[in-house]
């Protein structure tokens, strides 16, 4: 939340000082919005998610793993997969695309704050604009798949990591580490392998 | 294979990549008994349970339960195998997630449709066989070492198993909450017709309640017999194990180089 105000301040701050050159500041809410929608909410938020949520669930389970809870768990004839691992994947490939629709849209509002009532660019203009311009298949929906996707990977990352982790202390903090690198690594260049598929500059 | 002995366990053989853990176990746990497993840390103890438990397969020889071979079986048959064993962790494995009632009422809620008012009732009565009746609210971050070893101990027994194993449950326990633990483990044994496995290096307290002793070092077996008859035992291991001695079979130094070149002396 919080994020996603200073992001969108930013882009706001920026986005002026750009625009503003080519006289058109009044494309700024066009600007933040898509911005977000299509590239900052999903991925800042997946990256947020993957340092926030991801860490929790790996140190999580790889401290269940050393503390023995998932060999009790064999023992009494519970599947851990089904038990401990499900509902954590389907939580996460849920919650993220829902994280980030918050995050852009507090990030609209904190490029308005900026934009609009800082700068003085015109309230009417900056949100016909963006209303006229953002294209609920090619933008909402594309920004949707995106953050499924994110939370998908970065869930399944955790997950693995924390089940693999070697059961010390030592090996937990490992997992960890790894799953914040490895997803956020992972989140970037699927960003990029997605964003030449779904927009081709048409 | 006769019918009153619950686990059978015939020429185990285990090893773990190239180095062999157990070589060839021979071990009979009767019906009803209370049996020690006892030998040095990293003796291959804590890897025979696993075989029990069915978590590892051994690369030769086998582990019957109940006359069926537990490496055999498919993942339900095993889970249904498991329904039947309870197994108390070294350190308890409560769910840090769950309040200590949770605990006791996982299984029952996993594996049994019973209703609420059955489970409540079923519940305080397990605490209650271990005295803790009252915590069942807490969380097993509020409970001391002993405590939540014998909230775990209620949980094992939770669906009344017919095979109890137990890994270290002395490991870590103050001498009151010792004989508390010891105490239980015999009575809940007795009371529940099962039978029970307890894989300790506490010569002391497990002697005091088992019927039968089977001494491991290095994956083989070397002595058993009744505790009477492991205290009388003139074998020099045996001897020393027992009497906790510093110096014997099993040496003080680990091996190593001579001492004199480690210092760099010359000889």
């Amino acid at each position: 939340m919080v994020a996603g105000l200073f992001v969108g301040m930013v882009l706001g701050l920026q986005g002026y000082e750009t625009l503003q050159r080519y006289g058109s500041e009044s494309a700024l809410g066009v600007m933040v919005a898509l911005g977000l929608v299509r590239e900052l909410g999903p991925v800042v938020a997946a990256l947020l998610f993957a340092s926030r949520a991801g860490s929790a669930m790996t140190a999580e389970i790889g401290l269940m793993r050393a503390t023995e809870q998932i060999s009790a768990m064999e023992m009494m004839a519970v599947n851990p997969i089904a038990r401990i691992v499900a509902p954590r994947f389907w939580a996460g490939v849920i919650s993220m695309p829902l994280l980030a629709a918050l995050f852009s849209a507090v990030g609209v509002f904190g490029g308005y704050f900026v934009g609009v009532i800082q700068i003085g660019v015109d309230d009417g203009s900056f949100w016909a604009q963006m209303q006229a311009a953002v294209d609920f298949r090619e933008d909402i929906l594309n920004g949707v798949i995106k953050s499924v996707v994110f939370g998908t990977v970065v869930t399944v990352i955790a997950l693995f990591e924390g089940y693999d982790a070697p059961p010390t202390a030592e090996g937990v903090s490992g997992a960890t580490t790894r799953t914040v690198v490895t997803s956020s690594l992972a989140i970037l260049m699927l960003d990029f392998v997605l964003t030449a598929i779904m927009f081709r500059g048409n | 294979m006769s019918l009153s002995n619950l686990v059978e366990i015939r020429d185990l053989n285990f090893a773990y990549d190239k180095r062999p853990v157990l070589e060839g176990i021979n071990m009979t746990f009767p019906k009803g008994k209370l049996i020690a497993i006892m030998g040095l840390s990293g003796c291959g103890k804590t890897t025979l349970l696993r075989h029990i438990g069915g978590a590892l397969k051994p690369t030769r020889g086998y582990v019957k339960v109940d006359g069926q071979i537990i490496h055999e079986l498919d993942q339900e048959g095993l889970y249904r195998m498991r329904r039947k064993m309870g197994m108390l962790f070294q350190f308890g494995a409560l769910f840090t997630d769950m309040s200590v009632y949770e605990n006791v009422a996982f299984q029952m809620r996993e594996h049994t449709n019973l209703p609420e008012e059955i489970i409540h009732d079923l519940v305080l009565m397990k605490l209650h066989a271990v005295g803790l009746r009252s915590t069942h609210s807490l969380m097993p971050s509020e409970l001391s070492g002993g405590m939540a070893r014998r909230v775990a101990l209620a949980r094992a027994v939770a669906l009344d198993p017919m095979l109890m194993m137990y890994d270290e449950p002395f490991a870590g326990l103050d001498p009151i909450s010792l004989t508390v633990v010891g105490d239980l483990i015999r009575r809940l044994n007795d009371a529940l017709g099962a039978t029970s496995i307890v894989v300790t290096h506490d010569v002391q307290e497990s002697m005091k309640i088992v019927d039968y002793v089977y001494f491991m070092a290095n994956g083989v077996i070397v002595a058993e017999g009744t505790p009477d008859q492991i205290r009388a035992s003139d074998r020099d291991f045996v001897h020393q194990f027992v009497h906790g001695e510093m110096d014997g079979p099993v040496p003080f130094h680990y091996p190593g180089g001579d001492y004199r070149q480690d210092l760099n002396l010359r000889t």
